[in-house]
């Protein structure tokens, strides 16, 4: 009977043990929450979306390309929005290897840049991009875009138009988004759809969106999108390690895709 | 696979004069320097380096949670570099329920990495701990392939 007693307690010993060990592996709720959240870090750039989503298999990029973006926005939120669409474009087209659409887009992300009217040494990188471009150099070319995307976001901050950073990396996210989505529903594939999954980044963005000045915050289109959000962020909240169905993939791209249009259309934004 | 040098170097240079965080210290910006160099051994691996990157100050047995949004099926590697005050760093990583995931480990000194492929898109957490040394600057990138 003692020895019973004792290897029940043995084991009550190990399972508490155990359980202590598990717990000092885990990280509390309140330390989760209060993590440091930062566009330049928690945003992951168009690049590493479609890195993921070409692993089962590479989609038909040039399916995804689109034509020629506006250049004559008026409101600076607006342009931003799309100047973000626009850097997703050029990671396409780098994905694709096609060296005059980025030479083309190089020139549209410039343009847009200088009607927001950013650094000198942001505009200097359209030379970097149309060099890179030249020589096929796909994996520089990659970089110098997402250098390109911090210099806009860095010169903002410096003009003090810090409203306008979160604008760029939402656009790039949506139509980043909606490109995968599209390529997903092409051509279905549960490892490939698994990318989709993405609540809080989602969040991360609204959060963002309402720390903007009441002024920018009351820009339609900024309204619009902001308002489209919520229905985003439920329709990529799949349980971890489950994949999205065909359908699911079919809604969240409706849903980006009718953001997309209100950035690329949206008439008199203020 | 070929190593953008040019590339890198111009990270380092951005890093160095501009950053995208603003108003780094010099020595946020030393730290930002060491986290690349090792962040560009990946390199040779394919691995990309990502233009953003975490720079803050940790005192000793203190750490930083850095949230970070990633994609199942690509393979990471987070980068830590520090200033010489810094003896031992260890990073990491953590997923949206807060539970330790198993990772490479890297660690030399004032430097230190992990890396790991997720089989779930979505939020981790990246945890920096100054181990041993004094209060350092530290910097964190990471590089994705």
């Amino acid at each position: 009977m003692r020895r019973v007693r004792r290897s029940l307690a043995i084991t009550f010993l190990l399972g508490y043990c155990a359980v202590i060990g598990a717990e000092q592996g885990r990280l509390p709720a309140d330390q989760m929450a209060k993590a440091i959240r930062l566009d330049s870090i928690s945003i992951p750039s168009p690049g590493e979306l479609f890195a993921a989503l070409e692993k089962p298999g590479k989609p038909n990029w040039v399916d995804q390309m689109r034509g020629p973006v506006g250049m004559n926005y008026k409101n600076r939120a607006q342009i931003a929005l799309n100047l973000g669409g626009l850097i997703a474009d050029g990671f396409i087209a780098v994905e694709a290897k096609d060296s005059q659409q980025v030479k083309n887009i190089g020139t549209d992300i410039i343009k847009l840049a200088k009607a927001l009217g950013v650094s000198e040494n942001v505009l200097s990188r359209g030379n970097s991009i149309n060099e890179f471009a030249e020589n096929d150099e796909w994996d520089a070319l990659q970089e110098e875009l997402e250098a390109t995307q911090n210099e806009v976001k860095s010169s903002m901050q410096t003009h003090r138009d810090q409203d306008l950073v979160i604008l760029v990396s939402v656009g790039g996210w949506i139509r980043g988004t909606q490109v995968v989505s599209a390529a997903v529903m092409q051509n279905y594939d549960e490892r490939a759809a698994k990318v989709l999954r993405q609540p809080a980044l989602v969040s991360f963005i609204q959060s963002k969106l309402n720390d903007v000045s009441p002024e920018m915050r009351n820009d339609p289109l900024v309204k619009d999108v902001s308002s489209e959000l919520p229905e985003v962020e439920k329709l990529v909240s799949f349980p971890p390690g489950k994949a999205p169905t065909a359908d699911d993939v079919k809604k969240v791209n409706e849903a980006v895709g009718k953001i997309m249009t209100q950035i690329q259309t949206k008439q008199d934004s203020k | 696979m070929k190593m953008p040098i040019v590339s890198i170097f111009a990270g380092i240079v951005l890093a160095a004069t501009t950053g995208f965080s603003t108003g780094e210290s010099d020595s946020e910006v030393n730290a930002h320097k060491a986290a690349l160099d090792l962040a560009g051994a990946f390199s040779n691996e394919g691995f990309k380096i990502r233009d953003g990157h975490w720079a803050g100050t940790i005192k000793p047995h203190d750490h930083a949670l850095i949230a970070v949004n990633l994609y199942a099926g690509n393979q990471y590697w987070f980068s830590v570099g520090a200033t010489d005050a810094a003896k031992k760093l260890a990073v990491n990583v953590y997923d949206e329920t807060g539970k330790l995931v198993q990772t490479e480990g890297y660690n030399e000194g004032e430097k230190a990495a992990a890396g790991f492929s997720p089989t779930s898109s979505g939020q981790y957490y990246v945890m920096v701990d100054l181990v041993d040394g004094n209060e350092s600057s530290v910097c964190l990138v990471y590089s994705y392939k």
